[in-house]
């Protein structure tokens, strides 16, 4: 029968070694039509993408970037089971569409080969054309479709070249019937090889479980690492297992030693493919790719460039920090001027302006700090830079227990630990970059800024140095390093004790490709930045949100008229009554009452209250019920303090850390009842040191939970870090006054 | 002789690599198996990790990964 059948969707693996293009591959397939989730139970991004080639709809499964389908760990198993369709949540693969660089093919063949071995329709893309060509490489790529009896497409991905006749051998793999297809697949292994897993593979099936693939049976031979064995496959038990090591010793005695003879025969496979389809000059020449290369490893000027580079990419993203608070800062001023028009006086104007505005700016005010960040590591991953940043710094990273990938996620958090636990993703070991995420909310972070230079401008005195004519302040700039520096020595201490102990294990190969360099696509930069950004908003925002509401709510009930001072209500009234407030002064004095009545409200909150039940926890830390309040409420967002501190010394909210009347109502501050003062040195460095440690922030929290997939690790985040911060602060505060008194 | 004692700018064949675990695996997947060709290009500013050229690529690996590959004495040197 030959009735035209509905079409249906089928679906396209593209897979790829890393630095191939595969990203922007996948883009110009999908174009923006994709979206991105995670495998279930693991935390492998999964990327898909729709597209129709001839009136033909397709599902583009986007797998991680490797060099080869061994899974040794969560995101290869996800591609090796994706193209076996055993992964819950993926459909069936129609068409495999592998995607090699034509500088580098030989290396790129040995995952094309495991690829061809799972006997799915494939196509091949052959980019990068162009690098090849200036490496003096000739390609014949009919003689190479010849060879592999596979469809080959010479790409540019990345201008586009070349798309129209890779869709159209996309369209034709796929509708080709499979009793036509092209001669089966012959095995590169030796003949002793194969029959050994044929023979596992015989008694795997009859155990009577569900049907295991030949290719796992043989990449369980091939796995010396242990990682599969103890992956948990259906029918894979002791017996089974003992077989498979008496095999591999079989093997060793006829020199075909496990796990080395599966790349002998890959590479001898690659080898003799290519052989006659890529030609090669015999002197390989310099290529301007190798030049930069040697300028920017060189000793001391890839040092430079490398020091140079960062301080661009830090700087960018701390400064775009400033104006982007203070465009989000002016919008929320006018939203909530509107709803104050529209809404009477009450909760729900101040839920709307407090909780949902302020909620909502608090997640959109890290979206330029995102988009600044991932600008940066885009072009920098997309040029080939970032290998080499990692290349640079792998020494030093490697004394506390780390790679140099984990260098650029730990910079990028001294301005915003959100982008920069989000950049942890280049980390492909799972210990590492669990360790990374998890000390980099201890750098100090923009945020941090206005909390130390409030309470520094208060508290610490600004002492001159004198050189002749030139006065020289040193002692408050002292301190703000002294800031960054309790972080950062926390944060390395933090990592070395993690490394040793929780997320203890044998240290993962460093084993880095170098990319050559090229121009980093405009594109491929622009959609990193926007897929950062909607994850942040999707993923975080919701959270942040509900926990900016919850903390509103505690800062606005009970809100008993009769817990006010009646005086003050009084005085209230009748002010307000005798002003039509014409004269400054008396809108003065009414401003100053309700600034006094809101602090009482605050004072009689549940924050208040949970504040004073916690006073006698924080009096070690020289604190007054007022500062547990300022800590509590900054738990969304630590730079919430400044204003939190401005209600309850009766200033209203519009405070910032340079207003002279929050600075002298701080000096002035009094324990309840007594004339002591609440503030001095020390207590100023203990709040100080508490804040450089705390995770007062949802969004990083958030953010650790988006990575990690679970609440887990933001719990324990949230729990070491406010224990550190405590004793930290218990530390400074307990020695400081034994130094000044 | 292994190719963590090898000088940057020598080149050398491959005679195998020690070992069966996981960087085992890894440094035979990206290419290094006996017989192919590197060179040292260099190494980076703190003196570790290195930088090889082999089949026609750039790969870098610490000088303790590097201690895994066996050599073949460099001829005529």
């Amino acid at each position: 029968m030959s009735l035209a059948s509905p079409p249906k969707t089928l679906t396209v693996a593209l897979i790829g070694n890393p630095n191939t293009g595969k990203s922007t591959l996948f883009s110009a397939l999908a174009g923006v039509r994709q979206r991105v989730g995670n495998y279930p139970g693991v935390t492998v991004e999964k990327k898909l993408g729709t597209a129709e080639f001839h009136g033909q709809a397709f599902t583009i499964v986007d797998l991680p970037g490797t060099y080869s389908l061994s899974p040794r760990s969560p995101d290869e198993m996800v591609a090796v089971d994706v193209l076996l369709a055993r992964q819950v949540d993926a459909p069936p693969i129609n068409v495999v569409l592998c995607i090699v660089d034509a500088s580098n093919l030989e290396r790129n063949f040995y995952l094309v080969s495991q690829v061809l071995e799972l006997g799915l329709p494939t196509v091949v893309a052959v980019n990068m054309m162009d690098v090849a060509k200036t490496k003096g490489h000739q390609i014949d790529l009919k003689k190479l479709a010849e060879r592999l009896s596979l469809r080959c497409v010479a790409v540019q991905a990345n201008k586009g070249v070349g798309i129209a006749e890779l869709k159209h051998a996309i369209v034709e793999a796929a509708s080709e019937p499979e009793n036509q297809q092209r001669a089966p697949w012959k095995s590169p292994f030796p003949a002793e090889f194969i029959a050994e897993v044929e023979n596992l593979h015989a008694k795997v099936s009859g155990n009577g479980e569900a049907e295991m693939p030949r290719y796992l049976v043989e990449r369980l031979l091939l796995d010396t690492s242990g990682y599969l064995a103890q992956a948990g496959l259906k029918g894979i038990d002791e017996r089974f297992l003992s077989e498979v090591r008496e095999a591999r010793s079989r093997l060793a005695t006829a020199g075909l030693p496990v796990p080395a003879v599966e790349s002998n025969a890959r590479y001898g496979w690659a080898t003799q493919t290519l052989d006659g389809v890529v030609t090669r000059p015999t002197q390989r020449p310099r290529t301007l790719s190798d030049r930069i290369d040697s300028w920017l490893t060189h000793r001391v000027f890839g040092t430079l460039v490398f020091l140079a580079v960062m301080l661009v990419m830090f700087q960018a993203v701390f400064f775009v920090a400033g104006p982007a608070s203070a465009v989000i800062d002016w919008l929320n001023g006018i939203l909530a001027d509107l709803v104050t028009s529209v809404i009477p006086e009450g909760a729900l104007r101040s839920l709307l302006t407090t909780g949902v505005i302020g909620g909502v700016g608090g997640v959109l005010v890290f979206l330029p700090q995102i988009f600044t960040l991932f600008f940066f590591i885009a072009v920098l991953e997309d040029c080939g830079y970032m290998a080499r940043a990692a290349y640079l710094m792998d020494k030093l990273m490697s004394r506390i227990g780390l790679s140099g990938k984990s260098f650029i996620p730990l910079l990028s958090s001294f301005a915003c630990a959100v982008p920069g636990i989000m950049a942890t993703r280049v980390i492909e070991n799972w210990r590492d970059r669990l360790a990374t995420i998890l000390v980099a909310p201890l750098m100090s972070c923009s945020a941090r800024l206005p909390v130390y230079t409030l309470l520094i401008g208060a508290f610490v005195p600004n002492l001159v140095w004198q050189l002749g004519w030139l006065e020289i302040p040193w002692l408050q700039g002292l301190v703000m390093f002294a800031m960054y520096a309790v972080g950062t020595v926390a944060g390395i201490g933090m990592a070395f004790v993690l490394k040793r102990t929780l997320l203890r294990g044998p240290t993962p190969p460093f084993v880095m490709e170098l990319p050559s360099y090229k121009m980093p696509g405009a594109r491929i930069v622009l959609m990193r930045m926007l897929e950062q950004g909607w994850a942040f908003v999707y993923r975080a925002g919701t959270l942040i949100l509900c926990v900016s509401i919850v903390v509103w709510g505690l800062c606005y009930w009970p809100r008993d008229e009769r817990l006010i001072d009646p005086a003050l209500l009084a005085r209230h009234a009748e002010l307000l009554k005798e002003s039509g407030g014409r004269n400054q002064e008396s809108v003065e004095a009414l401003e100053r009452i309700e600034n006094k009545i809101a602090g009482q409200y605050l004072e009689t909150s549940y924050l208040g209250r949970m504040g004073k039940l916690i006073e006698p926890a924080v009096k070690p830390l020289g604190w007054d019920w007022r500062l547990g309040c300022a800590a509590i409420a900054s738990f969304p967002a630590r730079e919430v303090i400044v204003a939190t501190l401005g209600v309850i010394y009766n200033l209203g909210e519009e405070q910032d850390e340079t207003s002279v009347d929050l600075r002298e109502r701080l000096q002035a501050a009094t324990w309840d009842g007594t004339d002591r003062k609440v503030f001095n040195l020390p207590v100023a460095l203990s709040v100080m040191v508490f804040f450089a440690l705390c995770a007062q922030c949802a969004s990083t929290l958030a953010v650790i939970r988006r990575e990690t997939g679970g609440w887990g690790w933001p719990a324990f985040t949230f729990a070491y870090m406010t224990a550190l911060a405590y004793v930290g602060a218990w530390v400074t505060y307990q020695v400081g006054i034994r130094l000044i008194s | 002789m292994t190719l963590a004692q090898l000088p940057v700018g020598a080149s050398a064949k491959v005679a195998g690599i020690e070992g069966t675990d996981e960087l085992a695996c890894r440094l035979m997947e990206m290419g290094l198996t006996p017989g192919v060709e590197l060179r040292v290009v260099g190494t980076a500013p703190l003196g570790d990790p290195l930088e090889l050229e082999v089949r026609g690529y750039r790969l870098s690996l610490r000088k303790s990964e590097a201690q895994r590959v066996e050599l073949h004495s460099p001829n005529g040197k």
